[in-house]
């Protein structure tokens, strides 16, 4: 009879107002939708991060007159250096093919360059890619070498801009989350008001806090829930639209999106809703209904 | 006890003494703001002495934890000049959500409201609303619903204050009844009539002291 009783007045509570509810699911759903993409990015950068980092290189550039002599020094040297795990000598042709793969896309740009155009290069691994500029500062004075490219670089670059693109999305979940608590006091406020002559009888009668206070905290709860429903499904929406749809030609550039990360990610939402709109609703009854 | 409210610059109730034994009838009478309404206060836990104590149903209630308040309300009923019913419940409902809300089942909500509305002489009006009751009659659902719960002790603050002089004492009547039963009786009232006919114990407060105290004494 009790749980009924509680039930329905959820029920009842959240329609006698369903303006305010709607408002308050909806910055409830945007919020944690937010919260949801800041967390399947945190995991996707995470994925890329591995991914990539294990795979640079260190491209050691030669000039054009490079000698025989310097080239043997410079490979000898590098063989024996501790730094260095892997060292893959590439020549003039190789670096053609390399170049025609990776714009076999544009003809024009391939016709126009000459494999002996190309520099020959050391493509180095290093045991720990963050010791680049120890490479650098050792081998950028060394005779027949031109340039010296990270690619770290770039990705510290790439990975900047992803940092802060999920950096904007948490802060927006986190003021939208503001926004959406300022809805539920003021709704569980309202409520509050609307039933104050049940809360009076129900203190007067000696009903238990716990019993008082239980409708209003679970329509709270209620709501957040829907919202993180809503997530979910926007979550859903995006990864199918966005990701499978007009983004999947970054397929490969980006670690792919599964269902199981957004599964994964669920519980999260649900359980931030549901916890931070039941202790938003307990603490503005303390104050309201002083119970 | 002693009892200053915040930003009040004389004792609401000052230095009082009162004892009260297990079914007993006491009238409280004074002048308005008098300290009266704040003495329930005291018995429901509603507000703490400053200096003092507060013993109910032989227990110490002066320090209780505010937590333990709804249990211990459910051995007082207690009824007010302005009824405060449900205005869309009916009768049985109102003395009924009374029950539940403290975890009785329906099935005995059905087997004892019926039982104390006939006691309080409603039968037959169970199921009007409040807007379908005169004034008597809603402070006849009103004390049903104090009394349901069969407390030992129910406190009355001014329950004729609205009600016509006929009205007031078959109101008073009912008051009597069910202090005969056993329970405890604590009314506070205006009402010189009611007062001089019951021949009751009387304490009048005047200024948050004690003035008189009385076995069968009258108004005035
Ligand atoms: N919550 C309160 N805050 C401050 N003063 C109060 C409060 N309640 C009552 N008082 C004061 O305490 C005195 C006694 O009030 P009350 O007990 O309600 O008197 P009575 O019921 O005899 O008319 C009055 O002077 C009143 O103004
Ligand atoms: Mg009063």
């Amino acid at each position: 009879m009790r749980v009924k009783y509680v039930l329905s007045e959820v029920l009842v509570g959240l329609w006698r107002n369903v303006t305010m509810s709607i408002a308050m699911i909806i910055t409830m759903a945007v919020s944690l939708t937010m919260l949801g993409a800041s967390g399947l990015m945190y995991r996707q950068v995470d994925d890329m991060k591995d991914l990539y980092y294990k795979n640079i290189e260190v491209s050691i550039f030669l000039n054009q007159e490079v000698s025989e002599q310097e080239r043997t020094e410079l490979q000898t040297k590098l063989d024996g250096d501790p730094l260095v795990k892997d060292v893959l000598y590439v020549n003039k042709d190789e670096a053609y093919k390399r170049f025609k793969e990776m714009y076999q896309d544009a003809p024009d740009l391939v016709n126009a360059v000459k494999p002996d155009q190309l520099p020959e290069s050391f493509r180095l691994k290093l045991n720990n890619p963050e010791q680049y500029k120890d490479i650098y500062d050792q081998y950028k004075d060394t005779a027949g070498v031109d340039e010296i490219v990270d690619q770290s670089r770039l990705l510290d670059k790439i990975f900047n801009i992803l940092t802060s693109i999920q950096n904007i999305a948490l802060a927006a979940a986190i003021v939208m989350a503001i926004a959406a608590l300022l809805l539920v006091a003021n709704t569980i406020q309202v409520a509050a008001y609307s039933k104050r002559r049940e809360v009076a009888v129900m203190k007067l009668v000696g009903a238990s806090n716990w019993f008082i206070q239980a409708p209003f905290v679970l329509e709270a709860v209620v709501a957040g829930l829907i919202g993180s429903l809503l997530g979910l499904v926007a979550l859903v929406a995006a990864k199918y639209l966005l990701f499978d749809g007009s983004l999947s030609a970054l397929q490969g550039l980006l670690s792919p999106i599964s269902w199981g990360d957004i599964l994964f990610i669920f519980p999260l939402m649900a359980g931030v809703g549901g916890l931070v709109s039941a202790a938003t609703a307990w603490i503005t009854l303390r104050f309201y209904l002083r119970v | 006890m002693t009892k200053t409210y915040p930003k009040a610059s004389r004792p609401s109730l000052d230095n009082v003494s009162v004892s009260i034994e297990k079914g007993e009838f006491v009238f409280f009478i004074g002048p308005s703001g008098s300290g009266k309404s704040t003495i329930i206060k005291m018995l429901l836990h509603e507000v703490a002495p400053n200096k003092g104590r507060v013993v109910v149903n032989g227990k110490d209630v002066t320090s209780m934890r505010s937590w333990k308040r709804p249990h211990f309300r459910r051995s007082i009923g207690c009824v007010f000049q302005d009824f405060r019913l449900l205005p869309n419940r009916t009768a049985y409902e109102n003395v009924a959500f009374a029950l539940e809300v403290i975890g009785k089942t329906k099935a005995v909500a059905r087997r004892v409201v019926p039982e104390v509305l006939e006691l309080v002489g409603l039968g037959g009006k169970e199921h009007r609303y409040p807007h379908e009751l005169s004034g008597g009659e809603q402070q006849r659902v009103a004390v049903a619903r104090a009394f349901v719960n069969r407390p030992l002790i129910l406190l009355a603050d001014e329950p004729t204050g609205n009600l016509d002089p006929d009205t007031s004492i078959e109101i008073m009547r009912l008051l009597d009844r069910i202090n005969r039963t056993g329970t405890t009786v604590v009314m506070v009232t205006h009402d010189s009539n009611i007062v001089n006919q019951m021949r009751r114990r009387v304490v009048e407060i005047e200024s948050g002291r004690i003035v008189r105290d009385q076995a069968r004494g009258v108004y005035g």
